[in-house]
């Protein structure tokens, strides 16, 4: 049976939600076996054991690891893909950012952002901003995968007991150092597993009004927020509130856009939402074209309205 | 120092892109064609640097048809000083381009090589770590900020957290984000001046490197379609309709 490496990003100790769909991607290839990089893991790799249908979960503690610098973890993954079939990791940032050095080091052309496993060979994947869906077969003998978290269940946290096993560290190849992180601090959830999202655009004037409008409905709903590449740009709010082909793919339960317009951009990022709400001024934006309950009015009135009215 | 920055000729980020009616793939006859943003991105970091002098030359390459020609001549008119054409009528996947762009630069001993994160076409978000790999050197993708010092470079990413600095050696690969720059508009006595800068003319041949393809398109369709739900009339009709999906109380 062929046996698939998935590289486990993890944060504060967790394993992180995007890891589980590229777990149960990943099963559908054959026996799944984990890496856990980084510094002081032993806890992560015990969560990782612990997630159903793990067969192995390889450990390599080291501070190279640390940071998940692409130069110092895709040479230990190399290594071990002499004995795995395929290597998989989650669409996010970092598991982007390590997958094709990998691949490339493989001599193998990666699979980036699969929305489905056809068979061991073929599978689907979005382009043009996912305006089409390409069907695509490698002819590669070792695989190199990321997958778009949305598109898979989670694997279980629960259920599993996968052994666990140290590998040697490839240790640092003294190319590249991690200086420092604003990572932002959160109060709310987080986008990419938020049940609902309330997403704000460039009508919404400036950072403090953006604010102002958008984090009360929020909160009152529970939700993350989100924002338009717009938005974004036009500095409300910083990069990682972004939704979009080139920001945050999402797919909640319930996702409210106000004041956006519908870019394909915009919508590349969000459509697979199960239900879209939309509240604009202009009845003929794209926005509603997608959305399953649309509210044309002012926004300045109507969403404090709305939050007034929850 | 020099910088190479490599360029893509892409469907226009304003188009919306259609399928083929036999599910080959997307329609791009009679389509405006345009340098790829996060490249345009990219070629302007890479004048920026030029400028502050940081940079002494800047060389644009394009992987493509004969009219990637028209994407190099606009990288020279926003302040590129010479171009590479290596022309071909295949499509050369990301990891065919990466090692195309490994030979080009053993020939031109660049510093820093500043790529678009991804091209808007094929979605890929591959070439800039793909070429780092192969030449052994460090990466810095996804850029929002980019410092040259003696020796290293500093590259804020955006991450999926936020923000997050890296110091690399260079030579350095660095791949950009929407939010490094905004590129600059060609003047017209640039687009004038940009016709009579290099432009070389080389096949992938000439780099002796394989760039079939590794993976066959089997299908290409249009994603399935939402269709527009109800508008509600006011916020009332609003409320009580998040209140039937659960979603309020």
């Amino acid at each position: 049976m062929s046996k698939t490496l998935v590289w486990v990003e993890h944060e504060g100790g967790a394993v992180k939600d995007a890891t589980l769909s590229a777990i149960t991607a990943a099963a559908k290839l054959g026996e799944v076996h984990l890496l856990v990089v980084g510094q002081g893991v032993d806890g992560v790799a015990a969560a990782a054991a612990k997630i159903a249908g793990v067969g192995k979960v390889h450990v390599a503690d080291d501070a190279a690891f640390g940071h998940a610098l692409p130069e110092n973890v895709a040479p230990l993954i190399v290594e071990l893909m002499g004995h795995h079939d395929a290597f998989v990791a989650p669409a996010t940032s970092n598991g982007k950012n390590i997958a094709p050095r990998v691949a490339a080091l493989l001599d193998v052309m990666q699979i980036s952002d699969i929305l489905s496993v056809e068979s061991e060979d073929t599978f689907t994947r979005p382009i043009y901003a996912g305006n089409a869906i390409a069907t695509v077969k490698s002819k590669d003998a070792k695989k190199v995968i990321t997958v778009r978290g949305t598109a898979f269940e989670k694997a279980e946290r629960d259920g599993g007991s996968a052994t666990v096993e140290a590998v040697t560290s490839t240790g640092d190849k003294g190319l590249s150092s991690f200086v420092g992180a604003e990572i932002a601090k959160l109060e709310r959830p987080e986008l990419t597993s938020a049940k609902i999202i309330v997403s704000g655009g460039r009508a919404l004037k400036d950072g403090p009004t953006f604010e102002e409008v958008i984090f009360p409905l929020a909160d009152k709903l529970g939700a993350a927020v989100g924002a338009s590449r717009a938005a974004v740009d036009a500095g409300y709010v910083p990069n990682d509130y972004q939704v979009g082909q080139t920001g945050k793919i999402v797919a909640p339960e319930v996702y409210v856009a106000v004041g956006i317009s519908g870019a394909i951009q915009h919508l590349a990022g969000m459509k697979d939402s199960k239900t879209i709400i939309a509240i604009n001024k202009d009845e003929d934006a794209p926005i509603f074209q997608v959305a399953d309950i649309g509210l044309v009015g002012d926004l300045f009135k109507v969403v404090p309205e709305l939050t007034g009215k929850l | 120092m020099k910088i190479l920055v490599p360029v893509k000729r892409v469907i226009d980020y304003n188009v919306k892109p259609r399928v083929k009616a036999d599910g080959t793939g997307v329609d791009l006859a009679n389509v405006k064609m345009s340098m790829n943003p996060f490249d345009e991105i990219a070629i302007e970091e890479a004048i920026r640097l030029k400028e502050k002098g940081v940079a002494t030359e800047v060389i644009a390459v394009s992987i493509g048809v004969a009219k990637a020609q028209e994407t190099l001549r606009t990288s020279l008119a926003m302040g590129a000083d010479r171009a590479i054409l290596i022309q071909t009528d295949d499509e050369v996947e990301p990891l065919g381009v990466a090692k195309l762009l490994a030979k080009v630069q053993e020939e031109e001993g660049a510093g820093l090589i500043i790529l678009g994160k991804q091209a808007i076409d094929d979605d890929s978000n591959q070439t800039g770590q793909m070429l780092a790999a192969l030449l052994g050197l460090p990466q810095g993708t996804f850029a929002s900020k980019v410092e040259v010092a003696d020796g290293s470079v500093s590259v804020t990413r955006e991450v999926d957290g936020g923000l997050e600095t890296v110091k690399l050696s260079t030579p350095a690969i660095i791949t950009t984000d929407l939010r490094l720059n905004e590129p600059r508009y060609a003047s017209l006595p640039n687009i004038m001046k940009a016709k009579s800068k290099p432009l070389a003319q080389k096949t992938p041949a000439d780099y002796g490197v394989d760039i079939s393809p590794r993976l066959e398109t089997l299908k290409v369709v249009e994603p399935p379609k939402r269709t527009a739900g109800v508008k509600v009339a006011d916020v009332d009709e609003l409320v009580a309709k998040l209140k039937a999906l659960g979603v309020a109380a």
